[in-house]
């Protein structure tokens, strides 16, 4: 009985406590046709011993290729004090800070995760978490459309540069709510957002328009000209940022004239290993106006009946065990964990480590970039500027390139293909800090003998640059 | 005092970030940060230390008895974590081809039949990210469904008086509207007041059973038979499956669509809000609706199917596929567990109740449903003491943490005057309940001879009593301070 502690006569003492005859009798209130004694599916338990032997083996099968994939997952360096600290007991098996007076650890650590966000996003107030960066977007159109008092359209501009993941998840959830999501077009030799292409609505009623900044080619927008354009309309701007590069780059709260009004983005990049995708945590920031707005949790300072600083939970009566159906949002956790690495990662970094990593990442990517194009059939595809990830056209098959490279245990990048037919064979790749010269150097020798074998013997294919 | 406030402008921790690292040159400057953000500025110790300190200002599962209601407080098992922390499970990118996740893809796979099986739902999907999440998911099917067959005319989802708040936060998410169901004295759902509003216009209903009360729903199969009868489905709410688990399953019950919450019933960390993890399971009829991407296995290999080939799918809840880690903790520890574990987990969940709840009852608390069985939890109710001592749950609540245990849930279910929501789960051994009874006995005393110690409660903790209005009036969300 693994994890169960009782004793045979534990179990004695307490069924003649209740008088009751043995466990069976105290599932008597259900019926007794509903119930179930089987579960042949599921398999005989196992030792510590066994689960151990069996996931270090699957473990192990998954290879740790070199990975020059981003996409909105990124394989930075993680302190070794962040998952040390973040699994001691007393963060890991806690609930919920409900009862405030025995979760100021909790507490405060969301309190400085909070002021961390907002300095890095220049915006006013942070909340204390979404799921991820896609479902934190769909919560901050939604969020948008409760904020925007003068606006009646429901209507939300989202450029297809936005990550193709973070459009379909917001889709999603806003579905059932009469909320019309419109696409803008990107600018092919750019890879932008041009702000001429909104002009045609120009005079309509826009509830918000979604800025992603770098977008998800890796190409930086003209925020202050899309900002202020939205805002002439009297439409909401939302930021999605990535982390670290706001350690370089203007904060959403500074773009155009008065900054964006919400921020929002995927965390992953703040102490949280790639791990297939999840638990990773959203971030949302917005303006002081808009916090009542606010879905999820957010923690304030107040102080105790003797006049100490305390921290707890605050602004609960926009939530759904306090508004229930009229609630900001149905979201009951935050991703508290993941903000725990967060904030012991931007701890051990600080706003220099964190530019550090920021410039490392950059130039890692620029000499990937250099590296990969010295290839003839290998160009950049867009001749905008970047941060630390851009997009690369190949002139022969990607797909062909690319499976032989998985076989030398390299993620090459990620195939815009799926998502962005009309750019052919597009791939995404990405160099963080923590891939070295030598890696790049591999990457490129495989390529290079990968394409000249498929372009020299027998199989020609012609570079055609376009 | 926070990070900040031991900050000296210019200390790094210098083994964490690069030491050389190019400026950036092709940048357009009107696009660069001109200031730096506030952030800490400490060495490496000092954020130890700091976080150190501050996780021992917490209570948890790993340091007390935590017999939070409806919240299912168990030990997460150690293994979970540090097998699901395996550098090859840590390495994997989200979108790494299926070739090169094998090992983990089996471990998902191997999940979704484990809990169709536990569940009696033919088909499941693992993406949704918390409870919440898989509650809007099992919405969106049940009104993907009935769009789906033309019928959209059902506008309203029935959610009993006694549910969880995102029960009906869901609904609304969803577009529906919400039509609330009174309970019976006995705390079972009204069938009277259901048949009444049950109609053209039902959507379906949202259900826990065991419901929040802590009892077992009796009606179950009439309540199904009626809501079917006019058209509706019936939601799941697995807030409670800890109670049932290998005793009875939702989809025996009549359920069309459940979530799990594994960050209870599976055991996976709470850490400190989150990350859950809200599986969907559903009937064949709503399979074409699951969210994507779910885990398919050809009897060769593993892989992913999508909304290429599931076109009716709601569509993706976040950018990958999920919290891939938290499921890995729930598969590890469900092979620990195994079918003989699974059937032991409602056992002792169900037997340490109905021990503390008997206890408690004699030692003359007042039970909010005398006449039932304790499922896995159940509710004492404190009306007689606040009438007669004007001392509340609250009060209780807050000087059971001198006594070194954190609260049970109190003001939930909103149902019940003054009550604790108490569940103590498998894993307390009966010294730790015996224990949890002194501390009660022991306060019941004081609260007839020295009220103030409740009143005032609690006295151990870091702080004692916050100032919850001032927090909300006059709001400090962020430090403004700068950095020495």
């Amino acid at each position: 009985m693994p994890f169960i502690p009782h004793t045979d006569s534990d179990i004695r003492e307490m069924l003649a406590t209740i008088g009751a005859g043995d466990i069976e009798d105290l599932f008597d209130e259900i019926p007794e046709g509903l119930r179930y004694g089987e579960l042949s599916g599921v398999p005989e338990g196992m030792t510590e011993q066994e689960i151990t032997r069996l996931m270090m083996e699957r473990a192990e099968a998954d290879g740790r290729p070199l990975c020059f994939m981003g996409a909105g997952a990124y394989d930075h360096h993680i302190p070794a004090a962040v998952w040390q600290i973040t699994t001691r007991g007393e963060f890991y098996s806690a609930y919920t800070p409900y009862q405030a007076e025995a979760s100021q650890g909790t507490l405060q650590l969301i309190y400085e995760y909070q002021t961390m966000m907002a300095g890095l996003t220049g915006l006013d107030v942070s909340n204390a978490s979404m799921y991820d960066g896609a479902s934190a977007l769909a919560e901050a159109a939604l969020m948008a459309v409760r904020g925007n008092r003068k606006s009646k359209s429901r209507r939300i501009l989202v450029p297809t540069t936005v990550h193709p993941a973070y459009r379909k998840t917001t889709r999603t959830i806003v579905d059932n709510q009469d909320i019309e999501l419109v696409e803008v077009p990107y600018c092919s030799e750019g890879g932008n957002t041009v702000p001429d292409s909104l002009k045609h609505f120009e005079g309509e009623d826009i509830t918000a328009l979604v800025i992603q900044h770098p977008n998800f080619f890796g190409i930086l927008e003209e925020v202050d000209e899309l900002t202020d354009w939205a805002h002439r309309q009297g439409a909401l701007v939302i930021a999605i940022v990535n982390p670290t590069s706001l350690a370089l780059l203007k904060p959403p709260g500074k773009w155009g004239e008065s900054g964006a009004d919400i921020a929002c983005g995927e965390g992953q990049p703040l102490g949280v290993p790639l791990a297939a995708g999840g638990p990773y945590f959203g971030f949302m920031c917005c303006k002081q106006a808009l916090v009542r707005q606010m879905p999820g949790r957010i923690v304030g300072r107040t102080v105790d009946r003797d006049g100490r600083d305390g921290y707890t939970l605050t602004l609960q009566a926009r939530e759904q065990h306090i508004r229930r159906s009229k609630a900001t949002s149905n979201i009951c956790t935050n991703q508290g964990l993941l903000v725990t690495a967060a904030t012991i990662y931007m701890s051990l970094l600080g706003a220099d480590g964190l530019a550090r990593v920021a410039r490392a990442c950059h130039a890692s990517t620029r000499a990937l970039v250099e590296k990969l194009t010295e290839n003839e059939y290998v160009e950049p595809l867009f001749n905008r500027p970047c941060f630390h990830e851009t997009a690369l056209r190949f002139s022969l098959p990607l797909a062909d390139v690319m499976r032989p490279l998985f076989a030398h245990n390299l993620l090459p990048g990620y195939d815009l293909s799926t998502d962005y037919p009309e750019l052919g064979n597009a791939l995404l790749v990405c160099a963080t800090e923590t891939r070295t010269a030598a890696d790049i150097e591999l990457y490129a020798d495989h390529l290079n003998r990968i394409i000249s074998a498929q372009t020299v013997a027998g199989c020609p294919v012609k570079p055609k640059m376009a | 005092m926070l990070i900040f406030e031991q900050s000296r402008q210019g200390r790094r921790a210098q083994a964490q970030s690069p030491g050389h690292a190019d400026e950036v040159t092709d940048i357009p400057e009107n696009l660069l940060r001109n200031e730096s953000p506030l952030m800490p500025e400490v060495s490496e110790m000092q954020a130890v230390r700091h976080y150190t300190r501050l996780s021992q200002k917490n209570f948890s599962i790993d340091t007390q008895f935590y017999p939070l209601g409806s919240c299912t407080m168990k030990y997460n098992p150690r293994a979970c974590n540090s097998l699901a922390m395996l550098p090859g499970f840590l390495a994997r990118h989200p979108c790494a081809p299926e070739g090169m996740g094998q090992g983990f893809l089996a471990c998902m796979y191997e999940l979704q039949e484990m809990l169709r099986e536990v569940t009696g739902m033919p088909a499941v999907s693992l993406t949704p990210a918390a409870g919440a999440q898989g509650e809007f998911a099992g919405v969106a099917m049940i009104r993907a469904y009935h769009d789906a067959r033309g019928d959209s005319v059902r506008s309203e989802i029935l959610v009993p008086d006694a549910a969880h708040g995102t029960n009906p936060a869901t609904a609304t998410m969803c577009g529906y509207k919400v039509r609330e169901i009174p309970t019976d004295r006995q705390g079972d759902v009204d069938l009277a007041a259901l048949r009444e509003a049950v109609g053209p216009q039902t959507a379906g209903i949202m259900l826990t059973n065991p419901s929040t009360l802590g009892v077992f729903e009796r009606r179950i199969e009439e309540i199904a038979a009626v809501i079917h009868e006019a058209g509706g489905l019936l939601y799941y709410d697995g807030a409670n499956l800890n109670a049932i688990l290998g005793k009875v399953r939702p989809g025996d019950m009549g359920f069309d669509v459940i979530h799990m919450n594994l960050h209870k019933t599976f055991s996976t960390p709470h850490g400190g809000g989150g990350p859950g993890a809200g599986p969907v399971g559903v009937s064949k009829r709503l399979e074409p609706f699951l969210p994507v991407p779910i885990v398919g296995y050809d009897g060769d290999e593993y892989y992913w199917i999508t909304e290429d080939v599931r076109p009716q799918s709601i569509g993706r809840l976040s950018a990958f596929m999920g919290n891939a880690g938290v499921l890995m903790r729930a598969y590890i520890y469900a092979r620990m567990l195994g079918r003989e574990g699974m059937h032991r987990v409602a056992d002792f969940a169900t037997l340490n109740a109905n021990y503390l709840m008997v206890r408690l009852a004699r030692a003359g608390f007042d039970l909010a449903f005398p006449e039932r069985r304790a499922t896995h939890e159940f509710i004492v109710t404190l009306r007689r003491q606040q009438k007669e001592l004007g001392i509340t749950a609250m009060d209780f609540a807050k000087r059971l943490l001198d006594y070194n245990m954190h609260a049970p849930t109190t003001y939930f279910p909103l149902l019940v005057p003054e009550c604790l929501l108490i569940e103590p789960t498998e894993t307390e051994s009966k010294e730790d309940l015996d224990a949890f009874v002194e501390a009660m006995v022991q306060i019941q005393k004081e609260a007839e001879t020295s009220p103030e110690l409740l009143k005032e409660a609690p006295h151990t903790q870091p702080v004692r009593r916050l100032d919850e209005v001032r927090a909300a009036k006059h709001l400090d969300l962020a430090w403004t301070g700068t950095v020495a």
